[in-house]
């Protein structure tokens, strides 16, 4: 087609030319807004152990902040953080991928904005670029999300904070058992990994501490975020007249709404659905990131950090903690259910239930627990769940 | 409320139910493509399209809905994602026929310009519900709710299969359509012609995006109904390679479309009745497909029959 073969209006050295200037320019204003920056975050640290006036906190999360599900919590425990301790200053940034994209973004945080604690919220995070992040910037202190924190291993402005939310999986297990008549219950799930079998376990059997006959059906979607999968899951398990559907997604919106459409019963995770779902939500296991930000806002403003010792390397807690708790109970749960599932968050609280008490089998016969025994919320044994306990129709391979 | 179980019934009420709502986003993607990849240009950036349609539809569904009601927002949303494929498309028509420019590597460039657009501008859009497309009750007739579900038939797909016939006739038997053939199967015919490859092939290029971006519709106001950025998770790339699957012929783009969307609700309709293992195997069905089908129908020996003699070549 030689008639179309016109040329630009530039030529190439023209455009050449542009693109050196431009990205000289580029280079020089990173270069330069960066040199301008140190000495005022140098000024301003608070490494010496005195409290601080203000104190610039950043927060990383891997989606979108309103995706009523894991991003969500995370953001509205930092907006309570900065609602309750006077002096913090939130710096925010979503989507971020969990790629060298995360460093970066921290890397701009602490040398533009001034950051002195960082919460990259998502999973994968943390190595290798919490790591060398840690590392580079020892007066900066790094919290995350997970149990990754290892003694001696790493470095020592790094915390590992987690919730055992599977306690409030477990009561919104006892609530879908009083609420299903059949007993037939469904968890739409992503991935086999051990958080998720403890999540659907202990929803398992805080249903059978209801109804011994009580069964959860598992699908696997197969990713963290895969809409269709989702849908066609929950639709699957309405055809085959499943009472209750729970989910461990990313963002549980696609299962609470199609469930709804179909008329099947909600139990919620990550945040609250009730929006979502105003007829069928039962309940949902939350997390309360609120409380616990809050805490570690009221420690950074007294001045206390890790790298002096003040601030644990490991937090961890259940519903009796507050790291987690649950959605207030819809307008379709019955006073009898209410009352179970006060009970049983009562119980978990004061250390009377146990959730792992045996005797306890898997899903396949061979015996977890014998009589006796028992394992408690915090025993190490129960983050390395490979099993689907008795009453779990599903399997992991 | 569904409360009696459908046992092993449910595998292939599920696998209908899945192609009936899950095939519109394939099938109207597939069509777009067949009609630009008829004109001798290849648009892999449908997959961005995709999910700037969906977002749109979405945004301009849940904005409208307090001025136009409830009824007409959605369909307000849908002519706005057609609009903003076209406007895609318009982009990728002109750049990709430049000079020296080519068509995959726009396509390429084209998927992260849409999917990031879309990211950008859908931000505020992911927590709202915006009002949904009504469908139509197929399934009156049946008093289970699970074949009532089933049944619920989203007009977009009624569209897609509606145009299936006209396009087919479009391209067989109108002058139109022999212009799109010949522009696509021997550019210099065409010219010799006096037609003007440019236009007819930037024409192609935006009805094409038009469809896509009225697929991303159905992904947001239909199925599954929601607003994220993860929505689309590869299916506009899918269509474009069920446009070869389909060898070029509006019909079988129909049928590939449907074999796809019913293969997606494969893996859950056999997990909900007890079959769980392999279940990644099922949820690949669909890719496992498309390599058999490749395997089986390429040969180095000769070009695919159907495929437009221009497309790929550089001009």
């Amino acid at each position: 087609m030689s008639d179309r073969n016109r040329s630009f209006r530039l030529s190439r050295r023209q455009v050449v030319r542009g693109l050196l200037a431009s990205s000289a320019f580029g280079l020089t204003a990173k270069l330069s807004t960066g040199c301008a920056q140190s000495p005022g975050t140098e000024g301003s640290a608070a490494t010496d152990g005195s409290a601080p006036e203000e104190l610039v906190v950043g927060f990383i999360y891997v989606g979108p902040k309103d995706d009523f599900g894991y991003n969500q919590a995370h953001a509205q425990g930092a907006a309570a953080m900065v609602a309750n301790v006077p002096g913090i200053r939130l710096v925010e940034e979503a989507s971020v991928p969990e790629t060298t994209a995360v460093a970066e973004a921290m890397r701009s945080m602490i040398e533009i904005d001034g950051v002195k604690a960082l919460f990259p919220t998502s999973f994968g995070y943390f190595d290798p670029h919490i790591l060398a992040m840690a590392e580079e910037f020892p007066d900066v202190q790094f919290f995350h999300a997970g149990g990754l924190y290892q003694e001696g291993v790493h470095p020592k402005n790094i915390c590992s904070y987690f919730g055992y939310i599977d306690e409030a999986q477990y009561v919104a297990g006892v609530v879908a058992a009083q609420m299903s008549p059949a007993g037939k219950l469904g968890f739409v799930a992503a991935k086999p990994i051990p958080q998720l079998l403890r999540n659907v376990n202990s929803f398992t059997l805080g249903a059978r501490s209801v109804n011994p006959a009580a069964t959860t059906q598992v699908i696997f979607t197969g990713d963290w975020s895969v809409p269709v999968k989702e849908a066609e899951a929950t639709n699957s398990m309405a055809d085959q007249g499943i009472e209750v559907i729970t989910c461990h997604v990313d963002s549980p919106k696609v299962v609470m709404e199609t469930a709804e459409r179909r008329g099947v019963m909600t139990s919620g995770y990550h945040a609250d659905q009730s929006p979502l779902a105003p007829k069928g939500y039962l309940t949902g296991a939350e997390w309360d990131w609120s409380s616990i930000y809050t805490a570690l806002g009221k420690d950074f403003m007294a001045g206390k950090t890790l790298m002096a010792g003040d601030i644990p390397h490991v937090l961890r807690g259940g519903l009796a903690d507050s790291f987690c708790k649950l959605s207030a109970y819809g307008p379709a749960v019955s006073d009898e259910a209410k009352a179970a599932g006060d009970a049983a968050i009562a119980g978990i609280k004061s250390g009377e239930i146990v959730i792992y008490q045996g005797p306890l089998k898997t899903n396949t016969g061979s015996e977890i627990l014998p009589v006796d025994q028992q394992l408690k919320t915090d025993n190490v044994e129960l983050e390395k769940m490979d099993y689907f306990v008795e009453g779990v129709i599903g399997s992991i391979s | 409320m569904a409360t009696e179980a459908l046992g092993w019934w449910g595998v292939p009420l599920g696998i209908l139910a899945g192609t009936l709502r899950g095939s519109v986003p394939f099938l109207l993607v597939s069509l777009g493509e067949c009609l630009t990849e008829k004109s001798g240009k290849i648009n892999l950036g449908l997959e961005g399209t995709l999910l700037m349609g969906a977002m749109s539809a979405y945004a301009v569904s849940y904005l409208s809905s307090g001025i136009v009601g409830p009824t007409l927002a959605p369909w307000l949303g849908v002519l706005t994602a057609g609009a903003a494929g076209m406007g895609l498309g318009t982009i990728h028509g002109w750049l990709a026929q430049q000079p020296r420019v080519n068509d995959v590597a726009v396509g390429i460039a084209m998927i992260i310009f849409g999917g990031g657009l879309a990211n950008f501008l859908g931000k505020p859009f992911i927590q709202p519900q915006a009002p949904q497309l009504p469908t139509l009750a197929a399934g009156g007739w049946s008093s289970l709710s699970q074949v009532q579900s089933a049944l619920q038939i989203s007009p977009l797909f009624l569209l897609g299969v509606a145009i299936v016939p006209l396009m087919s006739w479009f391209f067989k038997s109108t002058r139109w359509g022999l212009y799109v053939r010949a522009v696509g199967d021997s550019p210099d015919a065409a010219l010799a012609m006096g037609i003007s490859i440019f236009w007819v092939r930037m024409a192609s290029i935006v009805a094409g995006s038009f469809l896509a971006g009225i697929g991303g519709a159905s992904l947001s106001l239909f199925y599954p109904g929601v607003w994220t950025e993860r929505i689309s998770s590869g299916q506009g790339l899918m269509a474009v390679a069920l446009v070869i699957f389909a060898r070029w012929q509006p019909w079988q783009c129909l049928w590939a479309s449907l074999l796809f969307g019913g293969a997606q609700a494969l893996g859950p309709a056999f997990q909900s009745v007890g079959i769980d293992s392999y279940y990644y195997l099922f949820n690949a069905a669909p890719y496992i497909l498309t390599l058999l089908i490749m395997v089986a129908t390429c040969s180095p020996k000769r070009t695919l029959t159907g495929a437009p003699g221009a497309l790929g070549q550089s001009d």
